[in-house]
């Protein structure tokens, strides 16, 4: 199974993302909340999510969701801090936060490959609402 | 060494301490207002790293602030600054001097890191544009046979007006950009923090020679 790391500047954002996944997500499916830094201040900590990645991972690959500016200097950063191996299946997906985890929790759950989780989270961008 | 590692990277802590408002200051104009928080709880947590291991060598010790502020920053300059040092680490390998060679080593590392880092190249209203005129000054002071205190000098001349210019562009990287032509008339905070490590080293080079 793909697992899906949710990274937010606030780590409330990140957690409830992950509680809004978790609930469309089949239990095998690891899905980690990564949000904020240290003293619950807002922010991301590439460290942290260095370490969100390695749990999430059971062997088929991670999409990591983000929000804003930092997030994705920071996810970038922890991939350099992971060896070659470690983040070839590591795919950041260009999406909503919110919509996006959950289309990649459904995809994840039917046994879907990281590319085509990656690709349902981004399909997320196009969703009308109204 | 260690102490005289300890004590250049206190001087940049210092620094950014008095300069927090400022740049806090700054990118409340143009960004998040938290430029100066941020760079100093990330330079808070660096010497705390720092103190628990006194025996640290140069390229360990870099590597160990670029960590620190990976995980303590929060904001952009986080994995920005973070990358810069822990680049810097590598030409550091197996050196306990820094003479003009290794610095100018050193800083085009870091300049680079951040270049690749933040997909920015010079004229966008970043960091860059302080750090890339430093090292090229730098490389010339070294052509020109100039001490390490020279050399800093001339880098520091360079970033003070890669700073000015970028009061003159329109920010293209980061919360900045959505300002687009508001942008200009303000200068870039990440270049001034850029400047103000710069400018703290050379202080330290110049009182400890």
């Amino acid at each position: 199974m793909v697992g899906i790391v949710v990274i937010s500047h606030s780590g409330k954002v990140a957690e409830g993302v992950k509680a809004m996944a978790d609930q469309m997500a089949d239990k095998s499916v690891r899905i980690i909340a990564c949000g904020g830094i240290e003293n619950g201040e807002l922010g991301t900590d590439a460290i942290k999510i260095m370490e969100a990645l390695i749990r999430a991972d059971s062997g088929d690959g991670v999409v990591v969701l983000v929000d804003l500016g930092s997030a994705v200097l920071s996810t970038y950063t922890a991939l350099e801090l992971l060896d070659e191996k470690e983040r070839r299946l590591i795919k950041i997906a260009d999406a909503p936060l919110v919509e996006g985890a959950v289309c990649a929790a459904v995809q994840a759950s039917a046994g879907f490959s990281v590319d085509e989780v990656a690709a349902a989270a981004e399909s997320a961008r196009s969703m009308l609402k109204l | 060494m260690n102490q005289m590692f300890l004590m250049a990277i206190q001087t940049i802590k210092q620094s950014i301490d008095t300069n927090k408002d400022f740049l806090t200051n700054l990118d409340g104009a143009i960004g998040d207002a938290d430029h100066g928080i941020n760079m100093a709880r990330g330079f808070e947590a660096v010497m705390g790293k720092l103190n628990a291991e006194p025996d640290i060598d140069l390229s360990a010790g870099l590597k160990k602030i670029g960590m620190a502020l990976l995980s303590s920053v929060g904001g952009a300059s986080g994995p920005l600054y973070g990358t810069a040092f822990m680049r810097a680490a590598i030409p550091a390998a197996g050196k306990t001097v820094v003479d003009a060679q290794l610095a100018s080593e050193m800083l085009l590392a870091a300049t680079e890191g951040i270049k690749e880092r933040g997909k920015a190249v010079r004229g966008e209203k970043t960091m860059i544009d302080a750090l890339e005129p430093a090292y090229e000054a730098m490389k010339k002071g070294i052509q020109d046979g100039k001490s390490l205190l020279e050399c800093l000098e001339s880098a520091c001349s360079a970033a003070k007006e890669g700073v000015e210019y970028t009061k003159t562009i329109i920010a293209k990287k980061g919360r900045a950009s959505y300002l687009g032509e508001r942008s200009i008339g303000h200068q870039d905070p990440g270049a001034t923090s850029s400047l103000l490590i710069l400018e703290a080293l050379t202080d330290f080079c110049r009182k400890n020679g």
